[in-house]
Formats: structure tokens, sequence, C-alpha cells
């Protein structure tokens, strides 16, 4: 996969005075050690360092300037064939009760000269984040599964179609776990029989276990989702079997998905913290993570399942888990139940993770924390997005009508802040 | 070029102990000065950054046109990155509480005095460091704090934290005082419509007006904050610049303002928004006098704080239990709230002083009293958590 035609701009180059500093950072401690080398003497110059307590100062001395270098990452590439404006905020609107506060969408708020500054801003925190975000929706499974009331397989299918035609380049469409267990998703086999004809995005289901997968491809699933732990008592109660029995299920699952060419997407629950063991340790998501990795999943979904994280949390975990799987293989997964999943998400787009899910109009509760909320708004994720300059295909006029669809179906009120502001924002100014 | 390129990769990978072949590469540019490659092996992902190399490499990296290579193991690579995001955010952080005004005074109920001051007391006990207990306005504008004289009377001896009220002018500064006020706050657009809308008069007369304030304020060394409103977007105006935020804020700080508060009032700012802003406010404000009071009116409140962590504010407004809708967008949430600001600092490891679950217990307080649910996220998860572990 070598990208040896894609080079970036000069201006991705660092400034010989960065380059200094990483030379001074050089220093024994960091480097290979010599012997190791085969090329005779010290390949790497550099002021010789002979202490390791000296790495940790060099390593202070580079948050002064940002780390120059962002990956470059793969991802935009891909969806380079979407045509779809990101924002379409003056879109004419048509019928529809959404008032047209496009006044208010956050692209406003930027001018063209600022849409190029805010790229090469001077700002290290804004830099290193990736140009292309992909947006997994998760409103049709992982929404609807911890949603209190079942909707009608007719719902369903409709919104799943107006999910993709807002952009969405993957929208989870069903579970095959088990009615018993999931009783909100039992139509599974007619949701997938009904949106078969979908072409413009991907519609993966999650499937427990080989029984689960088959039947998923038997009803013509193109992609598949499996459902790990990164605790052993969360994965012994919420699925019944220790995390390396889950394992063993999925290796079974990975094996026969790729003999027929699906690809299978790892998630790992309780990433950062398990409502029965607390803490989770990074290096047991990093575990979890590289074993379905290893056993071929393309991507690995990192989900805060209670949603107690804080970006003070979740950066040792992704240093953690980026250490063995690489960045553009894996995506976050954080609930809201404590607010804290749009700065948990920002902090993650700096570590330079590129995918993320959302669930429309924040579907799906907190299954521990009653009343609480679970899933991310996919709108507030887009409109933070938008105002980052990072380029998602989502029109998010068009998803927020979706999510006043399916909240009215579900008779509750949207959980994205986006949709309640702009749907009722009034154009006159009243005093504070 | 190609195949010579990644001869020399081939070559660097052999010399890393522990590489086996490699498996992918990405060329990320080359220049005069440097290069930079990311390699990935089939056992630790290792990213080739820049540095320097000996002449053997060198050599075919100078006919690339390159001069500079180093290897950094990707584990290292990462806590060097994690650490730069979050090394900079500041240890100890000020929240000021605004619900007993800025909450108050954008609901729509009014609340007796009795209950404002014990919500006060409350707030107090929690180790909030200032609580802004009421607004001098006219109470034909806000009525909500129509009762500020007798609100800061009962207040005079509590003791633990800082009481600054809102004064718009010369009179109202006045008779904040004359009440017991020892602090006080007052209140600039970046906008110049909103300004005008907002308190009538432009922004120039504004703070003519408050020149006056601080003079009057200086006489009695009572510390002034100053507030600016609309330091992203303004609901007539749109786009505000930041050049416009810069200026007024150099204005307030030069009139001797002691603190500065960037609020964005419609809610509209990400941190695309605010990073720039606030880049343009540090150049002539110095940053420990400078405060940020987002609204959550679109979600995005805790992210710009976390940017703002980052670029080093270190003084944070916040309301308990999410007080005071957005004017602007009915039903529309405004303040971002204090429990959920105090557990992600606390997420963090930074200091506030700040019990979340006092503060917790106040926002029950109030809410109960407003008769209707927390706005706090963090609030509404710990209150009903259960222990039990449920099927998801």
């Amino acid at each position: 996969m070598s990208s040896l035609e894609e080079p970036l701009g000069l201006d991705k180059l660092p400034s010989m005075n960065t380059i200094d500093r990483i030379q001074r950072f050089s220093s024994g401690a960091c480097r290979p050690r010599m012997d190791d080398m085969g090329m005779g003497s010290c390949w790497i110059e550099g002021r010789d360092c002979s202490s390791s307590n000296s790495c940790s100062n060099d390593y202070d001395e580079f948050t002064e300037d940002s780390f120059p270098w962002t990956r470059h990452t793969r991802n935009g590439s891909k969806n380079n064939s979407f045509n779809r404006s990101s924002n379409g905020g003056r879109k004419d609107l048509g019928a529809g009760s959404i008032c047209a506060s496009w006044y208010f969408l956050d692209h406003q708020y930027r001018s063209k000269s600022d849409e190029k500054n805010m790229r090469t801003t001077s700002s290290k925190f804004l830099r290193g984040i990736p140009k292309f975000v992909k947006i997994v929706e998760v409103g049709p499974r992982d929404g609807l599964q911890n949603e209190k009331n079942t909707v009608p397989t007719a719902i369903k299918v409709e919104l799943i179609r107006r999910l993709v035609s807002c952009g969405l380049p993957v929208v989870e469409a069903t579970s095959f776990v088990s009615p018993k267990w999931v009783p909100q998703l039992a139509d599974a086999k007619d949701v997938m029989e009904a949106v078969r004809d979908l072409e413009d995005a991907r519609l993966p289901v999650l499937t427990p276990n080989m029984k689960g997968f088959q039947a998923a491809v038997a009803a013509g699933a193109k992609e598949v989702a499996v459902f790990a732990s990164a605790s052993e008592s969360f994965s012994k109660s919420n699925i019944n079997c220790s995390i390396e029995e889950s394992l063993a299920r999925y290796r079974a699952v990975t094996q026969a998905a790729k003999a027929l060419s699906i690809p299978v997407r790892g998630y790992v629950s309780c990433a950062i913290g398990c409502p029965v063991e607390g803490s989770i340790p990074p290096s047991k998501v990093a575990y979890v993570a590289r074993e379905l990795h290893d056993m071929g999943c393309f991507e690995i979904s990192l989900g805060d399942t209670i949603g107690v994280g804080t970006p003070g949390n979740v950066v040792p975990m992704l240093e953690a888990v980026m250490a063995v799987v690489p960045a553009d293989k894996l995506a976050v997964h954080f609930h809201d139940t404590y607010g804290q999943s749009l700065p948990n998400i920002l902090i993650s787009l700096q570590m330079g993770i590129s995918t993320v899910d959302s669930s429309v109009a924040g579907l799906g509760g907190c299954p521990y924390a009653k009343g609480a909320t679970g899933n991310v708004a996919t709108e507030d994720v887009v409109y933070m997005l938008n105002g980052l300059g990072v380029k998602t295909n989502v029109d998010l006029t068009k998803l927020m009508v979706t999510g006043e669809f399916i909240s009215k179906h579900l008779s509750r009120a949207s959980g994205s802040k986006t949709a309640v502001a702009l749907c009722r924002a009034t154009a006159d100014a009243s005093k504070i | 070029m190609k195949s010579e390129l990644e001869m020399a990769l081939a070559s660097v990978a052999l010399a890393i102990p522990g590489a086996a072949a490699i498996r992918d590469t990405q060329y990320l540019g080359v220049g005069t000065q440097a290069i930079g490659i990311g390699i990935r092996y089939s056992i630790e992902h290792v990213e080739v950054w820049v540095g320097i190399l000996r002449p053997q490499i060198t050599s075919m990296f100078v006919m690339l046109g390159v001069s500079q290579l180093v290897i950094i193991p990707a584990n290292v690579l990462r806590r060097i990155q994690g650490r730069a995001l979050l090394g900079s955010i500041p240890r100890y952080v000020k929240i000021i509480e605004v619900g007993p005004r800025d909450g108050l005074q954008n609901e729509k109920d009014i609340v007796p005095t009795k209950v404002k001051i014990e919500l006060i007391k409350m707030l107090v006990s929690s180790g909030l460091p200032v609580v802004e207990a009421t607004s001098f306005v006219s109470p034909k504008w806000v009525p909500q704090l129509g009762d500020a004289k007798d609100v800061m009377e009962a207040i005079q001896n509590v003791e633990g934290a800082r009481f600054p009220v809102l004064t718009p002018n010369l009179k109202g500064f006045e008779a904040a005082v004359a009440a017991g006020a020892k602090e006080v706050a007052v209140f600039a657009s970046a906008s110049e419509s909103f300004s005008k809308s907002n308190i009538n008069c432009s922004i120039e007369e504004s703070l003519k007006r408050y020149h006056d304030v601080s003079l009057a304020a200086e006489k009695a060394s009572i510390p002034i904050r100053g507030y600016i409103s609309c330091v992203v977007g303004c609901p007539v105006e749109g786009k505000v610049p930041p050049a416009k935020v810069a200026y007024v804020a150099e204005k307030l700080y030069e009139m001797g303002c002691s603190e500065i508060s960037l609020g964005d009032t419609i809610g509209v700012g990400t941190p695309g928004t605010v990073v720039p802003m606030l880049e343009a406010v540090m150049n002539v404000v110095p940053v420990d006098k400078l405060a940020v009071h987002f609204h959550d009116t679109y979600g995005q409140a805790l992210s710009n704080i976390l940017a703002s962590l980052q670029m080093g504010i270190a003084t944070v407004d916040s309301s308990v239990a999410g007080l005071g809708g957005c004017p602007y967008a009915k039903g529309a949430s405004g303040n971002v709230a204090t429990e959920d600001v105090v557990y992600m600092l606390y997420g963090l490891g930074v200091k506030t002083n700040v019990d979340l679950g006092k503060v917790m217990l106040a926002g029950d307080f109030i809410c109960r009293h407003l008769g209707r649910p927390s706005h706090s996220k963090t609030a509404t998860a710990l209150r009903t958590s259960t222990a039990h572990v449920s099927k998801l």
C-alpha cells in the first residue's frame, strides 16, 4: 500500500528550528542501541546523551513546538468519489418544520481565508487533526437497540435510507443478536431485505457468533461487526463468556468472513471504565484491540461504554492501543453519559484518529444510568467537525431532518443540542 | 527514484532491532531539508520522522534530496504526542460560578430571594472560589434579579468566596457598592449590532461608560471583571473577527479590568473558531487575565473549554445545573453546567478545589425549585446510575 505518489505539501515540512530540537531529542536512551545497528559506528548523529533521565527533559522541550509531522492517513482517498457537499446550510429545505437557520451553522463563522488560515494556523492543537473524518452512523443499531420503544420495520428502513442520503459513508443497519436479548432488532432479516438496493453507503451488521454471521450473510449482509470487551466482568455479564472465549468465537467468524471477502469490524467495549470493575488498564484495551486486529478485523472501534472517560484517560488508552494497531484502523465510540464525548472526540482527532462513531439525534440511552444519555449525537459531531474544517461529506441539514423524523416516531426530544438549537433559533436578538 | 527509496527504507528497516520485513510504507514528502517517512513493521509499528543519519544512509537520501532522517519508535512517538496535547493544560483552574446571576437571569421563572441566598450558600460550601451573586442592571430589563440589594445584604457575612455583581454603568456601580459589593463586572460586546441591541449603545460608548466605572472602582479599590460577549458569533452580524475581540479585550485590560471573560454568547463556536480568537486576544492580554465563558447551545462548550485549557487558559465560567437557557434559540440550552466542567477537569487531573457532590446538591436544590430537570449530564448520570450491570 505504498503511497509514494502522494507527497505532502512543502508547508508541512518542519522548520529548521524544529529539526534542531529533534536533533537534541535523539538522545542515547531513545536511540536503538548502536551494536544492534550492524552499521558500525553510531548511525544517528546528535548530542551525546549519557543518562536516560535527560530523555524526559527532551520530551518537555517538545511541548514547546508542535511535533511537526502528522501521519499521512489514507482515509481521505477512499472517499474522494463522494461529491456531496458537507455544509448544506443554504439548501432549500422545502416542506418541513426545520427552520432555515443556516445562519448559525458554524461554517458561516469562518470566511474563505479563515479556512486556509486554519490549516496553517500556528496552533499545534489544530494542526494534527485529520483533514477527513469518516463518521460511522450507529443509530439504527446501537441507537435503536437501547431505546425502550421498538420501532416498526418500515420506519427503520426509512431511517436507514434517509441516513444514507445524508452522505454518511457507513450506517450500521441492524444486529443478528438473538431477539431474546435484543427484541428491538428482531426484524433484522426484514430490514436487510429492504435495504438491499441501497448503494451509497456500507451497511454493516452486528454478529455475535457463527450462527449470527451465517444468518447475516443469508440475509444479504456485506459487512459484519463483532463485539469484545476489555473488561472480563463485563464480557461475562454482557455476552456470557470470557474475553478469550469471545475472541475464539470471533476468530471463527473472521475466518468464515475472509473466505467470503466480507470485512469485519471489531468493537472493544469498556475501553475506559467498566460498570463492575471500574477503571480499565490501557494495556488490556490494547491487548484486545491487537487480537481483533490480528485476527483480521479491518477496523477496531474503541468504546467508552459507560461514558466515564475524559481526555485525561482517553489519551493514555489511545497511546497504548496506537502502539499496537495503526491509527487508521481505529475508531472511537464515545458515550455522552457525562457530557464528555465531544472533548474526547476532539482529543482523539488531535491524536490522529479519523473515524468516529455517533448516533443520529443521540439515539440510545445508557442502560446503566437510568434516564442518562448514551451515544453522542451525530449532528453535534458533524457541527464540531465542520467548525474544525474537517470534511465528512455529511449534509448537516438533511441529518437534522432525519433526526427529527426518528425522534418523532420515538416520541422523544432529540438528544442533539445542535438539532434543537438550529430548529428553534430565532432571528431577533433579545436582551441579555 | 521509487525503487531507490524503497531500497533505502529496506536497509534502514533491517537495521532496527526486532524488525522483520517492511509491511507498509508511506511517503510523506521530500524537500531539500527534510523527509518524513512512515514505515510499519510487522512486529512493532515504527514511524520515521526527522533527524540525522550517518553517511552510509545519508548518501542514499542525499541523492533523493534528503539531509535528515531519524527513527522514533511508535510508542515513544505516541507518548510525546499525548504529553504535548495534555502537557500545557494548567494544573489549577479557577471556576467562576455564574448560576445565581447569568443562570437565573435567563430562566423564565423568578426565584424567591430566600432560595437565591440558599443557592449561593450551597455553592460557596462546595468550594467554588467565585460566585457571581446578582446584577444591578435595572429590574426593568432583568426582573429576575430585582432583589439584588436584598441578596447582597443577606450574603454580607458569607465567607469563603468572592461575590462579584454585574454593573451596567456608574449608577449601577454606586448602588452595588452601597449594597455592600466588593467586586463588580462590566459587560461589553465584540459585535457592534449586538451592543446596540443589547445595551442600547455602541461598543465605544459602552467602553466610555465602563471607563468611568473603572475610575470609581479604582478609587474604592474594587476589582472589575470585564465580559466580552459575541466573541465568536453574533445573532445579527454572524461571524465576529478575532481582531475585534482583541480590540475590546485590550481596551478593557487597559482600563484596569483584573480579568476579561470571553463569551461565546450564542454557543456557535468550535475549537476551529475559538482557537484563532484566543490567539488574537492572547497577543494583547496576558493569558492569566483571561477567562472563557462558553455556552452549550450546540453542545460544543466542553470541547471549546478543552481547547482553551490547551492554550493555557486557567479560568472557566460555568453555571450549576446548566442554569440559564439561550435567549436566542428557544428551548435550547445556554450556560455550560458546572458539574460537567468539574467532571472533565477532575479527569484531566486539574485542581479546582470544588467538591462535585456538593455542587450536585446545589444543582438539585435549585432545579427542584425551578421545577425542571438538571441540564448537567454528569449530575443526571451520577444521580441515577445503578450498581447492577444490565444487559446491553
